[in-house]
């Protein structure tokens, strides 16, 4: 018998005559037979757990992960420290085999959590509300893109092209059948060539779209951006890497409209890209425009606080063709992750991540390009990624890097034709700076 | 136990912390050095001050005051709430995917894709389709990424004045959602009295300018469309694809395939049959299933394999482009790739057969003491229409609540919205004949209530921790974020 089914044969006799039918088959009598399958699935024969066990290390086999590398690889997705209490806390099943919180009464943990994760993203990103996931930095983005033409009505978008290649290939995919024009702004010195902006901007502009730190792991100016994007009645979108946020002025303090971005650093694991999350702030005056559930608090009929799922009334549910977003499962658990992590690094310890980094990221810097061999391919200020260029090919650099058990940079001449032979790489607190001498060592010793 | 009702920025206090960390042992510099200060910031985040011991009991306690699966009874209509496998847990936890990254070389992730491709082949067979993408996220984006493939199959032949998406008036919320966020126009029909597709309705909205229809089968009232074949037929004899809404795919695994009954698209929700839990609202997983020739506009990267090794494709012209950022909830496909070598061919059609004959069980046990608006056999849920004796006025919602004090989660109210008094009872084929009766007794127990005591039931719950939440209020003056 299978361990999940647990109806006896015995059982479906009962259950057989109570409902009047010989057998279980005549309960699928309604299906017409000519689309009946009538053989069985071409799959597998179902396996002990042990058989899944040998079958799946054949699989882990075939992977090398960080564990087995030291990772000096970013762009999007960070190898930072998880607190060891994450794993115990999320594993809780009432928290993981619970469905979307429908009945408040019994979801009070769920909504709860929430509302300190809204709490924490708002005060995070400075701004005054936040919505409780999406499912990712990419469709984050997308969504906020959309609620911008909402907001505005018009129906153009400018995205900068220092912003996440993923993130604008997820934007084109959306902007292409919701008919919205989306213009692209190059770049200078790695960072938004702002005249280039200035002269793209009029009155179809519904907003505009800068990452801080950008891709290429530079912290852009915004002051300047979000002057121009307001004369123009624009709205400004900003992505960022919530890590940042431990030292760097907040996108809220900019003046931003919306703010938007990869949630995977804050405790989530790197799992081959996914299951991450998005998140989604806004201003309060925007807060019912905002696609995505919202938790809310309110009172019991005995006057006790509690947390309900409120401002439905924007959701597919209840607006189905008229609402602006069809999500509905988001990324909740991903975001209890995040919570979790945020809640034990606190206020001081984020900025002791964000600090590290910094400081790793930019002794790592000066080791790798002290001989000249590995150049700066740009000049502006970076937090904890940077891109530096050589004779060499980034797949002939990486591949001797593998070797000596090291995870190198991206290759940013794969999105970037520019700036061929570079590479984009990230230090994160995790890295000690032994690692980080072996891995200028080994770069140096490249001919 | 004593009763918890703390947020976390309550309990912090200046000067406590939870984590630790090495000392930086690197030459440090002053930031300002590094970074203008104008780009820094002046002020430090706000966010709480906690101990480890805070953080571990403050949420050991708000996961008490969570119902999940492994708590009890779920019989969530629509939702799948079926028991999800520990070991499926433990193979997502292994260090050899927990920390891949998504960009490492092809050659160091060869197990990860392998596990992709091997899912993909499964779930191709499941639903007869011919090539399946697992990089949607849910249900909702497979649905939207299928709609997507539909225009532009359209876009691709020419076709360019489709642009209107048929979606029944029983359809999921986020059908016309979807259609609308992939620039469709919806038209929607009224489904015949049995809630299934009236040929008539069907073929008086069909046209040139129809991109395709959505449907769901079985549909949101549990019952399968028996017309199946004519309208896939009808759809395209019109030039229209027909799209499948797979949240209902666990009644009819190893017994029908989407493919076989003329869907072109369909989306699979991994967190409902494929047992990957749901997390309190995700994460999820949505893969949509194309027929062949529709494969050229699957998202990319696609996962090929040759001379046994596995690749990401993104040489993929005719490819609806990205929809996510790199290639899908990962750690839930293993999961649901885990689920599926435990079950196989055998295990999957047992559970679409035991989880039909529960939803039939219960149906035939409360229809004595609850309307029952089509007295069929159904597949694996049933959908009720309130108290047969309504006298008291009692709704659905008041006994859905009662069932909370009866230690149950409530199935779903109140959809599909073409059922006034809709109660969807899915129970799902990992429970017990014993649990069955038990809720049974218990629903019955609620329609004698209402007769006798019918305050005790407008009340409910009386046994929750917290009453009936005032949503008027949260919906009115929002507060969303906590403050001092």
């Amino acid at each position: 018998m299978n361990p999940y089914l647990p109806i006896t044969a015995e059982d479906k006799d009962i259950m057989l005559k109570a409902i009047g039918v010989n057998s279980v088959d005549d309960l699928f009598e309604d299906i017409p037979k000519e689309v009946r399958l009538g053989r069985s699935l071409n799959i597998n024969n179902g396996m002990s757990e042990l058989e899944v066990e040998a079958y799946i290390k054949k699989i882990t086999n075939l992977n090398k992960s960080c564990d087995d590398l030291v990772c000096f690889l970013g762009a999007g997705a960070y190898d930072h420290y998880i607190p060891s209490i994450i794993k115990h806390l999320v594993s809780r099943s009432e928290f993981y085999t619970a469905y979307t919180p429908y009945q408040a009464e019994i979801s009070q943990g769920t909504l709860q959590a929430i509302f300190e994760y809204q709490t924490m993203i708002a005060n995070l990103t400075g701004m005054d509300v936040a919505n409780a996931s999406m499912y990712d930095g990419a469709t984050a983005c997308a969504e906020a893109a959309q609620m911008a033409v909402d907001i505005t009505r018009r129906k153009s978008i400018i995205i900068s092209k220092t912003v996440h290649p993923e993130t604008r290939k997820v934007l084109e995919t959306y902007s292409r059948f919701k008919k919205l024009n989306l213009i692209e702004i190059d770049e200078a010195d790695g960072v938004t060539y702002i005249d280039k902006l200035k002269v793209e901007l009029n009155k179809d502009i519904a907003a505009v779209i800068i990452q801080t730190p950008n891709f290429f792991g530079i912290i852009e100016e915004l002051s300047e951006v979000e002057k121009l994007v307001h004369q123009n009645k624009s709205l400004l979108i900003v992505a960022c890497d919530p890590i940042s946020l431990g030292i760097l002025k907040s996108p809220g303090e900019y003046g931003a409209d919306i703010v938007v971005g990869e949630g995977q650093s804050l405790g989530n694991n790197l799992n081959y890209g996914g299951p991450y999350l998005g998140f989604l702030a806004t201003t309060n005056k925007n807060l019912r425009k905002m696609p995505g559930r919202i938790v809310g608090e309110t009172i019991d009929t005995e006057g006790k606080r509690g947390f309900v799922l409120t401002l439905q009334a924007r959701e597919q549910h209840i607006r189905r063709e008229k609402a602006s977003s069809n999500i509905c499962s988001n990324q909740g658990l991903n975001a209890l992750i995040s919570l979790i992590y945020l809640t034990t690094l606190g206020k001081k310890g984020i900025k002791e991540v964000a600090e590290q980094s910094l400081q790793k990221a930019h002794y790592a810097f000066n080791e790798l390009t002290k001989s000249g061999k590995y150049k700066a391919a740009f000049t502006k200020p970076f937090f904890k990624e940077f891109v530096v260029t050589s004779s060499n090919s980034v797949e002939d650099v990486n591949k001797v890097l593998l070797q000596n058990k090291i995870l190198g940079g991206y290759d940013i001449g794969k999105e970037y034709p520019l700036y061929k032979n570079s590479m984009l790489i990230c230090v994160t607190e995790k890295r000690t700076k032994d690692e980080i001498d072996k891995l200028a060592g080994v770069l140096e010793g490249i001919k | 136990m004593k009763e918890y009702n703390k947020l976390i920025f309550e309990i912090s206090k200046e000067g406590r912390k939870a984590y630790s960390l090495p000392s930086c042992d690197v030459p440090e510099r002053s930031i300002k050095e590094l970074i203008p200060e104008e780009l820094l910031s002046k002020k430090e985040p706000e966010l709480p001050e906690v101990s480890e011991v805070d953080v571990v009991r403050h949420f050991t306690l708000l996961s008490n005051k969570n119902y999940g699966v492994d708590t009890g009874f779920y019989p969530l209509g629509s939702c799948t709430m079926k028991y999800n496998p520990k070991i499926n847990e433990d193979i997502a936890s292994k260090a050899e995917f927990l920390n891949l990254h998504p960009y490492q070389a092809e050659e160091t992730v060869q197990g990860a894709l392998r596990l992709m491709y091997e899912l993909s082949e499964k779930l191709a067979e499941v639903t007869g389709l011919a090539n399946v993408s697992l990089q949607p996220a849910a249900g909702a984006h497979g649905e939207l990424s299928g709609l997507m493939v539909i225009k532009a199959y359209h876009e691709k032949r020419g076709d360019l004045k489709r642009t209107k998406i048929i979606v029944p008036d029983s359809a999921h919320g986020t059908n016309p959602a979807s259609a609308s966020v992939a620039g469709f126009d919806i038209v929607e029909i009224k489904s015949d009295e049995k809630g299934a597709v009236d040929i008539e309705n069907l073929k008086a909205v069909l046209s040139d300018e129809v991109a395709g229809l959505m449907l769901t089968n079985p549909s949101t009232l549990g019952l399968f469309e028996k017309n199946i074949v004519e309208i896939s037929k009808l759809v395209h004899e019109t030039g229209g694809l027909v799209y499948y809404d797979g949240a209902n795919m666990n009644a009819i695994m190893g017994k029908a395939r989407p493919g076989d009954m003329g869907f072109d698209v369909c989306h699979i929700n991994l967190h409902k049959t494929f047992s990957t839990p749901h997390g309190g609202g995700g994460p999820g997983s949505g893969p949509i299933g194309v027929r062949k020739d529709l494969i050229e506009f699957l998202p990319k990267p696609v996962v090929v394999k040759s001379d046994e090794k596995y690749y990401l494709d993104y040489d993929r012209p005719y490819s609806i482009g990205k929809v996510k950022s790199f290639y899908g909830n990962f750690g839930v496909l293993v999961k649901a790739f885990s689920y599926i070598l435990t079950m196989g061919a055998e295990g999957l059609k047992e559970a679409s057969e035991i989880a039909v004959l529960n939803a039939n069980y219960i149906k035939v046990k409360l229809k004595e003491y609850y309307k029952l608006p089509i007295d069929d056999i159904c597949k694996h849920e049933v959908v009720l229409d309130g108290l047969k004796d309504d006298e008291n006025h009692i709704t659905t919602l008041d006994v859905a609540k009662r069932l909370l004090d009866y230690g149950y989660h409530p199935p779903t109210i109140y959809f599909p919205l073409i059922i006034h008094e809709a109660l969807m009872i899915e129970p799902t084929e990992t429970e017990k004949l014993e649990t069955l009766d038990e809720f049974i007794n218990a629903m019955i127990k609620i329609a004698e209530e209402a007769k006798e005591n019918p305050e005790l039931v407008k009340s409910a719950p009386h046994s929750t921790y917290i009453k009936r939440l005032d949503e008027v209020k949260a919906a009115r003056t929002p507060v969303v974020k906590w403050s001092k």
